[in-house]
């Protein structure tokens, strides 16, 4: 798995009322195989950070690296899950919303078919592989996307939080979930939440994003082993922690 | 619709009809009666003519249809994608499309002589504006995180428009042609009377009226409006039933 670099990654857009800087030097590393969340409130630019490392925007300065090649706009070298169901495409069933990936670099029908299967199968899904995604739980319908994400076998896997629209039962079961999923692929993740319990429960290391501009306030590495207990004190104090870092210079 | 409904709906009207028909208010020749609406379609059925006169009226529709979306489709793609198609195109497409396909008749006539040529242009003119309009519309419509997605795994511009754009907006292109055959369906049974020579839905009502046969202009028109509604429903219904609405991208109504 490939590692992720951000140098001096900076972004100005335009408003009614000049340049705004939404991201100022941010400098960061994921490691290979790390799981790192990105932390910060509303309009912190932690989406925006993540669009840049998915090649959606150009940064006005800085560059990203994976892998230690400059990546340059988007390529198939990352997998990408959204927080909107709507990410799927709603004229393919599960299976070929995964195939997806691989019919795009030319992978012929029968060995794309099997690899769907076995990531259908990685996040439970196999017996909905002819199902369109309306005839699925929102749950579902975000396990398909990961999966889509993850079969053409992209060396890091980003997320934009990917459960923020779940209820709140199921979004604890999709965690648990998507730690198992982890663990079984050893990807480099990148993923954004603005929720600190959930950060806590899943990251090797969280970075807190200060708001405007956007830069990197703390890092913690979160030292708990897997399965973490969300009730533990261990688990509380780097809650509070996180929260802390959040609410500094309020 | 219920099967109870439907008999009783067209029973009553038949009913209210035949009172009308009776009751002399209009001379009995103009104005006949179910039955022998009845026989005049049975007739036409048992000589075969009623066919050949279908087989022509759907030959101009379905070229027509085929050539409205073999353009329409086109335009409506390159307004969507690129800006100055749009700008170029819209204006045009906002003049010509009221114009009632009709009007063109008389020029149609000059330009391409009596028969199926001038019919099948009428369709085509009908029809090509809702293509265009809708196409165009679907493009713009396409979810943007689709085409994201798309392009998160690796695809290029030429499979994000074959494999996102063109299925993304296929809602829009179904509707476009019902919204197509409708018109078009109304243009070639107008068209039909002044422009065809000798067959058509639309030519047998008008050559009925030279000999007051009031029973096929009738029974003709009974054609027309059920044909156009087995259309409708058989083609138009199960397209959309099969991919738009079993991808839950519209609600599919069966009525």
């Amino acid at each position: 798995m490939a590692h992720i670099e951000l140098a001096r990654v900076s972004y100005d857009y335009a408003s009614n009322n000049g340049p705004v800087t939404a991201l100022s030097e941010v400098s960061f590393d994921v490691d290979a195989s790390e799981f790192l969340c990105i932390v910060g409130r509303s309009g912190c630019g932690k989406t925006t950070l993540l669009n840049i490392v998915a090649g959606f925007l150009k940064p006005t300065s800085g560059e990203i690296r994976i892998g230690g090649h400059v990546v340059h706009g988007r390529g198939g070298d990352r997998g990408v899950v959204f927080q909107d169901f709507a990410q799927l495409f709603p004229w393919r069933t599960a299976q070929r919303n995964v195939e997806f990936g691989l019919q795009v670099r030319g992978v012929a029908a029968a060995e794309r078919a099997e690899t769907a299967r076995r990531f259908l199968k990685l996040v439970d899904l196999e017996r909905f592989a002819g199902s369109y995604p309306h005839e699925l739980s929102g749950g579902m319908q975000q396990r398909v996307a990961i999966a889509r994400a993850l079969a053409y076998n992209p060396s890091v896997l980003l997320m934009d939080e990917p459960f923020a629209a779940l209820d709140a039962l199921t979004r604890d079961e999709m965690q648990r979930f998507l730690v198992g999923v982890w663990e079984e692929t050893r990807k480099t993740v990148l993923y954004v939440t603005h929720n600190v319990a959930e950060a806590v429960y899943l990251a090797d290391r969280i970075i807190v994003l200060s708001p405007h501009p956007g830069t990197v306030r703390a890092q913690t590495r979160i030292t708990l082993t897997r399965p973490r207990d969300p009730l533990s004190v261990a688990f509380l104090d780097f809650q509070k922690t996180i929260v802390a870092q959040l609410g500094q210079g309020r | 619709m219920s099967p109870l409904g439907i008999v009783l709906s067209f029973g009553l009207s038949a009913i209210a009809w035949e009172l009308f028909a009776r009751s002399g208010m209009l001379p009995a020749a103009i104005t006949p009666s179910v039955f022998a609406i009845g026989a005049a379609i049975g007739r036409m059925v048992l000589n075969g003519t009623l066919f050949v006169h279908i087989g022509y009226t759907m030959f101009r529709i379905v070229v027509g249809l085929a050539l409205a979306l073999a353009v329409g489709v086109p335009i409506g793609m390159l307004m969507g994608r690129f800006r100055p198609a749009e700008r170029f195109t819209l204006p045009l497409v906002s003049v010509l499309s009221p114009i009632p396909s009709l009007a063109w008749v008389p020029l149609f006539i000059l330009w391409f002589g009596l028969g199926n040529a001038a019919s099948i242009a009428l369709v085509f003119y009908a029809a090509t504006f809702p293509v265009i309009l809708n196409t165009w519309t679907g493009v713009k419509s396409v979810n943007r995180i689709w085409v994201r997605s798309a392009e998160s795994m690796g695809a290029g511009d030429h499979a994000v428009f074959r494999r996102v754009v063109l299925p993304g907006s296929l809602a829009f292109v179904i509707a476009g042609l019902r919204q197509a055959f409708a018109r078009a369906w109304i243009a070639v049974v107008g068209g039909e009377m002044i422009a065809a020579t000798s067959w058509g839905l639309g030519w047998v009502i008008f050559d009925s009226k030279e000999y007051l046969n009031t029973d096929v202009m009738l029974g003709s028109l009974l054609v027309i409006g059920g044909l156009g509604l087995l259309i409708e429903r058989l083609v138009f219904q199960m397209l959309e039933h099969r991919t738009v609405g079993r991808w839950g991208m519209v609600k599919t109504v069966r009525t």
